[in-house]
């Protein structure tokens, strides 16, 4: 190694000090923030994208030859505008936002109830009922669209919300529920232990004891699920039929989309609108997601 | 809670009313919590797969009972062209796209677990891909891939002069196919590098100082130690992204609907087609139903995986 290369890598030592010794900084560079930097321009690249046409005059968006696509000369609100006071997308956005926190609630009563079932009440196959939830996950939306529909039929829930709240926990529930089963297996037995032996009755436990303890998974859980019921999409494609009961990621493809000739502005400024609440949501709770998407994993 | 009734607090248990001695009772409690995930369940997925597959063998439309006969469905998908065409795509959309994201994703985590700065932020802007709907991100993508106003064909035409033409992304079979691989990989990638991140973070430092010792390069470093340690999670993974790739429906049904010429139809937007949009529940059920081959499939996949793990790690870690 020259002098003028190991001069970076002895500063770059003192600032983590776990780094390797013979990573100078050149092939750090190359090695690591180079690509680093073409993932993220990558994977961003699309929101970039999507947040400058929301904003773009109609003008500028036909016209690359006499305006920079990647830059707005004359900023407008007018596609959001057009959104919002001229398309049921505030109706929409209620929609989506009252199934997923409808549904989201349903799942999160249900699967704290199972988890702590089979984690806490432990009872004979209690291990089976958890592999035999966790199988339910395997199940793809995919394969399950066209009888459901009929399901949904028979129920008379079809083209209603409610039908959504109900069908979504099927997905969701899996996911919590094992999620959740990590959570009570980090909580000492003894704390339950204690109660039991000063008297207190099993829910009693549940409710002033694990519960408190495993807030961080409920969250974890609660915004996972709020954030797939956001996003789902099969479902609601095919249960709901009246444009006024459409969720926001339908509707926006149903029925924003008219014509050979596409709104792309009206489009852009939809989808961003509708990727708002959940991006919001996820940089709030960004550890949250990160530590439930490895937990369920790792599980 | 019958709190009220009681003349001391609750705690007291002698004097619990029966409501609370009945929810105190173990069998009856266990059967109460698991009562609602069950319930809902067994109404909505697994009485659903059941009819799913009985709907399968019958001739069912939207409106008429069908009644059973038997394999006809399934004899008449067989001879179909598109059916075969969509399988063929199923396949190939899964293969490429799985081998992509891993491949992709593998080296991004491999990236992140390095040190540098504002590491946390850069960790939360990649997962974006995967928190925003994925039919809104797809129609960003139907956007960049539209013929005349892509932004990709405007970079390489007129800023990077490489081709004279635009490129014709959704317009003809293959292109087509090969963008909608492209937008479910670039979809796929965040999930894949934050849980392998995860398992990476988990490889004891101590396995690198003792190869580094012996003198393992970097590769061998990664062939003997990162791979075989990452080995149960990838699959874990993998089993995961294979089947939650092979029954992708809203990439494709956002961006092309199947065409052009039905070409980038996937079994989920096939069996769509002509169960709910052409009303014949019964076929549109038997598409569904040719999936579950593939998917268990996939699972044992999952499972073999895990019965690895339990033997790299020795009998008695769960």
């Amino acid at each position: 190694m020259t002098d003028t290369v190991a001069q970076p890598a002895v500063a770059d030592a003192k600032a983590a000090p776990d780094t390797m010794a013979w990573d100078s900084g050149l092939r750090r560079l190359m090695m690591i923030y180079l690509p680093l930097g073409c993932f993220v321009l990558i994977l961003l690249f699309p929101f970039y994208w999507m947040a400058i046409t929301s904003f773009k005059p109609n003008a500028e968006l036909m016209n690359y030859k006499e305006h920079n696509p990647f830059w707005i000369s004359s900023p407008t609100l007018a596609h959001i505008k057009h959104l919002l006071f001229d398309t049921a997308y505030p109706r929409w956005l209620w929609t989506t936002m009252m199934v997923a926190i409808g549904s989201t609630t349903l799942s999160l009563i249900a699967s704290t109830l199972a988890a702590y079932a089979i984690e806490r009440l432990r009872f004979r196959g209690s291990p089976y009922v958890g592999l035999g939830i966790y199988m339910a996950y395997l199940v793809p939306p995919s394969i399950l669209f066209i009888p459901l529909a009929t399901v949904v039929v028979q129920f008379g829930l079809f083209d209603s919300p409610l039908a959504l709240i109900l069908v979504y926990p099927t997905f969701l529930v899996p996911f919590c529920t094992w999620l959740l089963i990590g959570y009570f297996k980090s909580i000492p037995y003894e704390l339950e232990e204690c109660a039991l032996v000063d008297g207190a009755t099993r829910l009693q436990i549940l409710r002033r004891i694990t519960l408190p303890l495993a807030v961080p998974g409920l969250i974890s859980a609660g915004i996972f699920s709020f954030t797939l019921s956001w996003n789902e999409f099969i479902y609601a494609l095919a249960f709901i039929q009246s444009g006024a009961n459409k969720t926001v990621p339908v509707a926006i493809l149903t029925e924003l989309v008219t014509g050979d000739v596409y709104q792309w502005g009206a489009l852009m400024a939809g989808s961003l609108l509708g990727s708002l609440p959940v991006a919001i949501f996820y940089s709030l709770f960004v550890d949250y997601y990160v530590s439930s998407l490895t937990g369920a994993v790792k599980e | 809670m019958s709190v009220t009734t009681l003349s001391s607090p609750a705690f007291v248990h002698r004097q619990q009313s029966w409501l609370v001695r009945l929810f105190d009772y173990k069998p009856f409690l266990i059967v109460m919590c698991l009562a609602p995930a069950i319930g809902l369940l067994g109404v909505f997925l697994t009485y659903p797969l059941g009819l799913g597959i009985w709907l399968a063998f019958t001739d069912t439309t939207i409106g008429r009972k069908g009644v059973y006969v038997g394999l006809e469905n399934f004899q008449y998908l067989l001879t179909d062209s598109l059916w075969w065409n969509a399988v063929f795509y199923s396949v190939v959309y899964t293969g490429i796209a799985t081998f992509g994201k891993f491949a992709l994703g593998f080296w991004l985590a491999l990236l992140l677990n390095n040190h540098f700065p504002f590491k946390s932020l850069l960790r939360a802007i990649i997962l974006l891909p995967w928190i925003v709907p994925t039919v809104l991100s797809a129609l960003a993508f139907w956007w960049i891939y539209d013929p005349q106003f892509s932004i990709i064909s405007y970079l390489l035409v007129d800023v990077l002069h490489w081709r004279s033409t635009n490129i014709d992304f959704l317009g003809s079979p293959w292109p087509a196919r090969f963008s909608l691989i492209a937008a479910n990989i670039w979809r796929g990638i965040p999930f894949v590098a934050i849980s392998l991140l995860a398992g990476l973070q988990t490889i004891s430092p101590s396995l690198y100082e003792a190869a580094m010792l012996d003198g393992a390069s970097a590769w061998q470093r990664f062939r003997y130690i990162t791979f075989p340690m990452m080995m149960p999670i990838l699959a874990i993974v993998m089993t995961f992204s294979i089947i939650f790739t092979f029954t992708d429906f809203q990439l494709v049904y956002a961006i092309t609907r199947g065409g052009p010429g039905n070409s980038t139809h996937l079994l989920a937007t096939l069996a769509f087609q002509r169960g709910i949009a052409g009303g014949e529940l019964g076929e549109g059920a038997a598409i569904a139903v040719s999936m579950i081959p593939f998917l268990v499939f996939a699972t044992l996949f999952s499972y073999f995986g895990l019965a690895r793990r339990k033997w790299q790690q020795g009998e008695s870690n769960d």
